[in-house]
């Protein structure tokens, strides 16, 4: 019997609101606002309040899927990162870099949305980077 | 204060699964439920939490186990109505309570910064209770004012609501399975904010002779609308009309429960 607060942030913008994952024998079962939190002083919106309900959403994609004739199938990481760079190589080599473009996620942390933006300009020598908020 | 409440805890801690309480880590503030064995030096009582609601929650998913809860007076105020609709079972909790300080009680105009331990099973207050604090001064700039006045106030103080339903998210007498907040037939849904006046009313009458004042859904506002402002005519009406204060005595049954049988509609005087 185990019953805990885990402490993250919300990744469904980039407020930064506090979120406490209210964690019972493993499994998440709610989530509560954080009264100190300087940023969500204790307030959160309906998306905050309901982050948890996608960690294990039967719709959740839990691997990646490569597209197969109408549908897709499951795919390793390894094969699918190996297929992206074969054909965006493909294509950057036939058109150029203003062929390629990028969208960033606010689902991520800044690093890794810092770390992409690196890639499409040093790498791919494009400034076709956007995020996922003006989709 | 906390010294004393750290050391009953850890006395009862044996003979309890687990006593919830708050727990202070590097990260911040939330509740926790403490084992024995347990630092209890990283138990503290600020900031405020549902805890009523960790309590039920823990005690439905371990139907034989008996816990503790470190309780102020508001969180035994919703622990005592939560009993009454079957939401805790006050015989499988042992409440230790402590008193707000005068200056905390002010901030939350409190009536009541004391948990009352009087017909509560297992229960020990520490702390000296402070004098309850005078009430929301916008409760009395409210009543100053005309019907259209009233109607135009919770106009504007509605329309800020960006329904996140935190209010009723964080409330621990807001425990139904489905919500008339969430049916079609009461709000309508995509409309933000959310219709005038049925969300906001809907959910005042259902906190008729339950909101135990502690402020929580207030506190939690993004939009910062006075809802006790609300709550707290509707409790002062439940008084006078019903004679009920919700969260004082844990053996007055509630006045608006109500059972249909055998085609009758029965009252409190069939419920206990």
């Amino acid at each position: 019997m185990q019953y805990e607060n885990v402490r993250t942030t919300c990744i469904y913008c980039g407020c930064g609101c506090a979120i406490n994952l209210q964690v019972l024998d493993g499994e998440i079962v709610g989530v509560f606002p954080d009264p100190q939190h300087p940023i969500s002083r204790g307030s959160l919106c309906i998306k905050g309040w309901n982050v948890a309900s996608f960690v294990r959403h039967p719709d959740r994609l839990a691997t990646p899927l490569v597209r197969q004739g109408e549908g897709f199938r499951e795919a390793s990481w390894d094969e699918a990162l190996q297929l992206v760079a074969e054909r965006m190589g493909a294509i950057y080599a036939a058109s150029g870099p203003q062929s390629i473009g990028f969208l960033a996620s606010a689902k991520c942390t800044n690093e890794e949305n810092y770390l992409l933006q690196k890639l499409a300009r040093t790498i791919v020598r494009t400034n076709n980077i956007d995020h996922c908020a003006r989709l | 204060m906390r010294e004393q409440i750290c050391k009953l805890v850890a006395e009862k801690l044996p003979e309890l699964a687990g006593v919830v309480a708050l727990r202070q880590t590097a990260v911040g503030t939330a509740p926790y439920l403490f084992r024995e064995g347990d630092d209890l030096s990283q138990l503290v009582l600020e900031p405020r939490y549902p805890l009523p609601s960790v309590v039920s929650m823990l005690q439905k998913r371990y139907p034989e186990a008996r816990f503790g809860v470190v309780a102020r007076g508001c969180d035994a105020r919703a622990l005592v109505e939560m009993a009454k609709r079957n939401q805790i079972d006050p015989e499988r909790l042992y409440l230790v309570g402590f008193t707000c300080s005068a200056e905390q009680a002010a901030e939350c105009y409190c009536a009541a910064p004391a948990p009352d331990t009087a017909g509560w099973p297992q229960a020990m207050v520490v702390g000296v209770p402070v004098a309850g604090a005078p009430p929301n001064p916008l409760v009395a700039q409210y009543e100053e004012m005309s019907l259209a006045e009233r109607r135009a106030f919770w106009q504007q103080q509605f329309a800020k609501c960006i329904k996140c339903y935190g209010c009723r998210n964080i409330c621990p007498e807001c425990f139904c399975e489905a919500c008339a907040l969430e049916d079609p037939l009461w709000v309508e849904a995509g409309m933000l904010a959310p219709p005038f006046p049925m969300f906001h009313l809907v959910r005042a009458m259902h906190m008729a002779s339950r909101c135990v004042a502690c402020r929580q859904c207030e506190l939690v506002c993004p939009a910062h609308i006075p809802l006790t402002v609300l709550y707290d005519l509707m409790r002062r009406d439940i008084g006078e009309l019903l004679g009920y204060e919700p969260g004082a005595d844990i053996a007055a049954a509630p006045p608006l429960s109500l059972t249909l049988a055998d085609g009758m509609v029965h009252g409190q005087d069939q419920l206990l």
